[in-house]
């Protein structure tokens, strides 16, 4: 069944695909490099490549200020994500007790509905407990909402440990949280490490909550900088805008280069978290 | 949603878990070991906690204040069902959801059925670099969809690469500002969506194709089953629970698009790319309708879960149980 020619044909389209997914990024990537005073025009290749566009962008359009925030929001989200995943998942994957799956498919709902749904009664709540225009007001709604993916994620992993490791450390004497940290944990590296990845990915390039909660210039997100960033600059430098989008895609890209597998993987199993 | 995750693709057991390392799964366990335990329900709280207070709380405050009419400020006044029918009425709401519709085309159903085709193309031949092209595919997905309107708008742009190839071709008579033209912003914005999205169809389909048995086509073959025959007899049914993945993931990314025509069109020119979402900020935060966004996000929410129910229905659906 495998020829030649079919071989060839595989790669042709494996190819020309791989050549479509790249391009819009590349385009942009070039676009940065280049001077306003280049008067780009279409996909050109700098004659002299510029780093001043990038230096600009991170002086006017403050984006120091906006890669810290998403980084400070990011972390805390994803790290305290893994935490609270890693309890729940634990009972869920390893324990009996009642009202487990009613509890369980209300986490559920958590990985279809649109925070769009969300997002107007946190607004006016915050708002009245003066946490609107702080990094709170990201950081504790994106981890209620990172909950539902994590939980989901931890529970199949605790399932897909041996129960008789559990029953072994139980007859022990072990106690459940001894039992977690020194017999289950070690082991579940690989998943938390997609956990953690994935939520940090999805926190960082959050957009509308930001938008919604944040007023002050020096509390903005990266994708929330680049946004007004863009709508400022709009029809005056396409280059400066490229490079200030580089610069926010740049930190997720060079983590996705190095922990690829980590990525596809769990997002084929947070599905619907998309 | 675990309804919709085929077995091998969605469960980390089969890569990440230590079963991978160590070999095959020990047991699948129905439920799990042990008498009840009442220190479950520790271990839950604090993620129960969050969930009830940061997620699911304001879904069910969002659904109480879409029966208010409210500007955010003032008191709000008791309208009843007052809002929903405004939402089935107001045909700028009603065509935001048609504009929905048309991107799931874009966002869903198009780069389902490349990725199948593309996939029974590939087929069972063997890459080189296979883990080479699935990292570039999937990389659109990484990208914070912030970036890929700031891209697209510059492909898009009047002097942008789009619009120099047709003029490059003589054909620059329908070089035009794609994102500002009533007829083609849509479809050019359903196009981004296209390209988020294909690359992770193609990679699960490819992944769900490897582990076809080859007997099966063999067995196709000697029926004398041709190419088409092949692929509706033999693969599709095969990859039923990729697809319903695919589906879902597409469907509810096309039905939540925000960011994208936010930062591209911010719903214009009018109102040719107005989308749910963008009709719940602006109502909300914008133009002081809050009881009229919520209805519209409740909706929006109700359309979601009945999609994806459906998918789950329809597609991943096991004619042998």
């Amino acid at each position: 069944m495998t020829n030649r020619r079919e071989q060839l044909i595989s790669y042709a389209v494996l190819g020309v695909f791989a050549i479509i997914a790249i391009y819009p990024i590349l385009t942009i990537v070039l676009l940065a490099f280049h001077r306003r005073s280049d008067l780009v025009t279409g996909f050109s290749i700098p004659d002299a490549p510029t780093f001043d566009t990038f230096r600009m962008a991170w002086e006017e359009g403050g984006f120091n200020h906006g890669l810290v925030n998403s980084f400070i929001v990011a972390a805390s989200v994803s790290l305290l994500t893994a935490v609270l995943a890693t309890l729940a998942g634990y009972a869920f994957g390893t324990m009996r007790f009642r009202g487990s799956s009613a509890l369980f498919y209300m986490l559920l709902i958590g990985l279809i509905f649109p925070y769009e749904a969300t997002v107007i009664p946190l607004y006016y709540v915050f708002k009245d407990v003066g946490l609107t225009d702080s990094l709170w007001a990201l950081i504790l709604p994106q981890i209620g909402l990172s909950i539902p993916f994590g939980t989901f994620w931890m529970r199949a992993f605790f399932r897909s440990t041996p129960g008789a490791l559990v029953e072994a450390a139980r007859l022990d004497g072990a106690s459940s949280l001894s039992t977690l940290v020194r017999v289950l944990l070690p082991q579940a590296w690989p998943a938390l490490t997609t956990l953690v990845v994935l939520v940090f990915m999805w926190t960082w390039n959050e957009f509308l909550l930001a938008l919604v909660m944040i007023q002050s210039d020096s509390l903005r997100t990266a994708p929330l900088g680049l946004a007004l960033f863009a709508g400022a600059n709009r029809s005056s430098d396409p280059t400066l805008i490229a490079a200030a989008a580089v610069l926010v895609a740049l930190p997720i890209v060079i983590v996705y280069v190095f922990l690829q597998r980590s990525f596809i993987r769990g997002m084929f199993a947070g599905a619907v978290k998309e | 949603m675990e309804v919709s995750t085929p077995s091998g693709v969605g469960e980390p057991d089969a890569r990440a878990g230590p079963g991978a390392a160590e070999g095959p799964r020990l047991r699948v366990r129905a439920r799990a070991p042990g008498e009840p335990r009442r220190v479950a329900y520790l271990y839950l709280a604090p993620a129960l906690v969050f969930y009830l207070i940061f997620a699911f709380g304001p879904l069910l405050y969002t659904t109480w204040l879409s029966l208010f009419r409210w500007d955010g400020l003032t008191v709000g006044t008791w309208v009843g069902l007052d809002n929903y029918s405004q939402v089935l009425s107001d045909p700028s709401i009603r065509g935001s959801f048609v504009h929905s519709l048309v991107l799931i085309v874009f966002f869903s159903l198009i780069p389902c059925a490349l990725g199948l085709l593309l996939a029974s193309v590939i087929a069972h031949s063997r890459v080189r670099g296979a883990g080479f092209f699935r990292a570039v595919l999937f990389m659109p997905q990484t990208i914070a969809t912030v970036v890929v309107a700031i891209a697209w708008t510059w492909i898009y742009a009047q002097q942008g690469p789009i619009n120099e190839a047709l003029r490059a071709v003589g054909l620059g008579g329908i070089a035009r500002s794609w994102l500002g033209d009533f007829d083609f912003a849509l479809p050019a914005l359903g196009l981004v969506g296209t390209w988020v999205m294909f690359g992770v169809c193609m990679v699960l389909f490819i992944a769900g194709i490897q582990k076809i048995p080859l007997s099966l086509y063999e067995a196709a073959r000697v029926d004398g089953a041709g190419r088409v025959r092949e692929l509706l007899a033999v693969t599709l049914p095969s990859l039923r629970g990729e697809l319903a993945v695919a589906l879902t993931i597409t469907t509810i990314f096309a039905l939540r698009t925000f960011d994208l025509i936010y930062v591209t069109t911010s719903g214009g020119p009018g109102s040719a790319t107005t989308v749910p979402a963008v009709l719940v900020y602006q109502n909300a935060f914008s133009n002081g309708r809050v009881g009229l966004a919520a209805a519209v996000a409740v909706v929006l929410t109700v359309v979601i879960f009945a999609v994806v129910f459906l998918i789950t229905r329809i597609v991943d659906r096991d004619p042998t149980r």
